[in-house]
């Protein structure tokens, strides 16, 4: 009950993971117009399936928060298929955490594994995410 | 869990390894803080950072911080964070043994380098409170404990392992996550629980690493007590030892230990996990502190910010019971989206401070997801403990200052 649960959906998998992580972002941030893309960053990942890529990649982005106080509100990502399973290119763009510019809500911890579901169906790409805050 | 053919599991810990609380007490009355109240507790807002990416003064190189992550609470003391007393009177004399850095990633270390000194959001926080003649239950005990004057003014606050912690859950909640099945035949129904043999190389390493993240906590709260003592004398203009801001005892409530206790008769040594659940051990136990083991470890609960907290002491009966544990804090009676929709965080603090708490919090948000009416009626909830035989009420503290994430 402490914790934060949402769901996403999309048409693709790269769509999937962008709008899982401004999901995350703005739990920790009211308004994500108020992130300014001063500062880019690339993230480069290798799952063996989309569960697991999905949570490394908004995983990358919790540790990016801490361990460089970035937030970020908008992202280019790509998928695709490769030898083992999926490749993620993304860059983020967003800039330093900043109390007097950002509205911050709470802290995201983790992604925890508490009823974590990535599925594909004819429509598209579903993902339930509950957030350790 | 039995050691050797027990498992170890980080969800059955909690990702933010060694939440707890500490809780100092003073000599001053609350008729002597009230006029410098807000002052105090902007003050303790500004140097005790809370909220998302906050960084604390601490600014650690990675081989201290992995100094920090084996002596804990000592590192600090011999900084000048502290008084030597403190380390007596927290769990594990602020600093379990077996921690191993070579156990932690880069990664872990890399998000908690910065945060040593820091509450967090969420339900962390730092709270003055007054400890009301009437509220006394058991005053014996709550002299050994150090309240022993009407009114008298203490400060309670609960945060944890930040960054560090939950990244070595996470870490290691992957590696059990790859090796639980495949290698081990360990089936679970839910994946957070995911874990290892204790007895297994992943379970040794994650032990290890887990006791880095406590005693990182350990830190964070023994840099934080010497902030708010420094805060407490640049308000008041006298020394905190003339203050009298002496540590009563810090609790740790998400970790696993190895203990002895009464199973089936026998004393065994066994590994406790505790998640979200404080140790509460009764008199007699080696590991209370000399001057309290007369009467039992100190046990800390925190209500919610709008109706108090409470100490209370361990007890004989709660060994057998439930291997010396009790609650750590109220529960939540809705969660933070309906708490959201349900009351508004700048309102709340009109009317918190209408009743003689000023609360400071970096976001209103997250003040309306902490409201009095989210959590569970901490009476109810500390009498029930009490009737349990899980733990002894020693006294009751009410707000009047909070700081929050």
């Amino acid at each position: 009950m402490a914790d934060v649960a949402f769901e996403a959906t999309a048409k693709t998998l790269a769509q999937l993971c962008e709008q899982a992580a401004l999901a995350v972002t703005n739990t920790m941030v009211k308004d994500l117009k108020s992130i300014k893309h001063r500062v880019s960053k690339e993230i480069s990942l290798k799952a063996p399936d989309a569960e697991k890529l999905l949570f490394s990649f908004l995983e990358e982005l919790i540790y990016l928060k801490d361990a460089e106080l970035l937030l970020f509100s908008k992202f280019e990502i790509g998928v695709k298929e490769a030898k083992g399973g999926f490749e993620l290119a993304a860059m983020c763009y967003g800039e330093k955490l900043d109390m007097k510019k950002h509205e911050l809500l709470v802290d995201v911890k983790a992604v925890t594994m508490h009823h974590y579901e990535v599925k594909q169906s004819k429509s598209g790409w579903f993902a339930r995410i509950i957030l350790d805050i | 869990m039995d050691l050797e053919e027990g498992v170890i599991s980080p969800g059955g810990i909690g990702f933010d390894i060694n939440c707890g609380m500490r809780l100092v007490t003073t000599n001053l009355t609350e008729k002597e803080v009230r006029p410098k109240l807000k002052e105090l507790v902007d003050l303790l807002f500004k140097t005790v950072p809370a909220g998302v990416g906050s960084s604390g003064i601490i600014k650690a190189t990675p081989a201290q911080f992995r100094d920090i992550s084996v002596d804990g609470a000592k590192w600090c003391i011999d900084q000048g964070y502290g008084w030597k007393e403190d380390l007596e009177r927290t769990e594990e004399d602020g600093a379990i043994k077996g921690a191993d850095p070579a156990k932690v990633s880069d990664r872990a270390i890399k998000r908690g380098l910065t945060q040593v000194g820091t509450l967090g959001s969420g339900n962390h926080y730092l709270e003055i409170q007054v400890a009301r003649e009437e509220n006394v239950a058991d005053k014996k005990v709550a002299q050994v404990f150090g309240i022993t004057e009407p009114d008298q003014v203490v400060v309670m606050f609960h945060c944890g392992s930040r960054g560090f912690g939950h990244q070595v859950a996470s870490d290691y909640l992957q590696t059990f996550l790859n090796v639980m099945e495949s290698k081990y035949g360990i089936r679970i129904l839910d994946r957070e629980l995911a874990c290892a043999p204790f007895n297994s190389k992943e379970g040794q390493d994650y032990f290890a690493a887990m006791k880095c993240a406590i005693n990182m906590s350990f830190a964070n709260r023994q840099v934080i007590l010497h902030r708010i003592r420094e805060a407490f004398e640049k308000v008041f203009k006298r020394d905190s030892e003339d203050m009298e801001m002496r540590q009563v005892y810090d609790v740790a409530h998400n970790t696993a230990k190895i203990e002895e206790h009464h199973v089936n008769g026998k004393r065994r040594k066994v590994l406790v996990h505790r998640k979200g659940a404080t140790r509460a051990f009764g008199p007699g136990r080696e590991e209370v502190p000399q001057l309290y083991r007369k009467v039992g470890q100190p046990v800390i609960i925190g209500g919610s910010m709008e109706t108090g907290s409470y100490l209370l002491v361990g007890t004989k009966e709660g060994m057998d019971l439930a291997f010396g544990t009790t609650a750590h804090g109220s529960g939540r009676t809705m969660s933070r989206t309906k708490a959201k929709k349900m009351f508004r965080g700048d309102r709340l603090q009109k009317e918190m401070e209408q009743r003689g708490i000023y609360v400071k919090s970096v976001s209103f948000s997250g003040l309306a997801e902490e409201a009095g009416p989210a959590y569970k009626d901490i009476d109810e909830v500390i009498e029930t403990t009490h009737q349990a035989g899980l733990s002894s009420k020693v006294v009751k503290f009410v707000p009047i200052g909070n700081v929050k994430g």
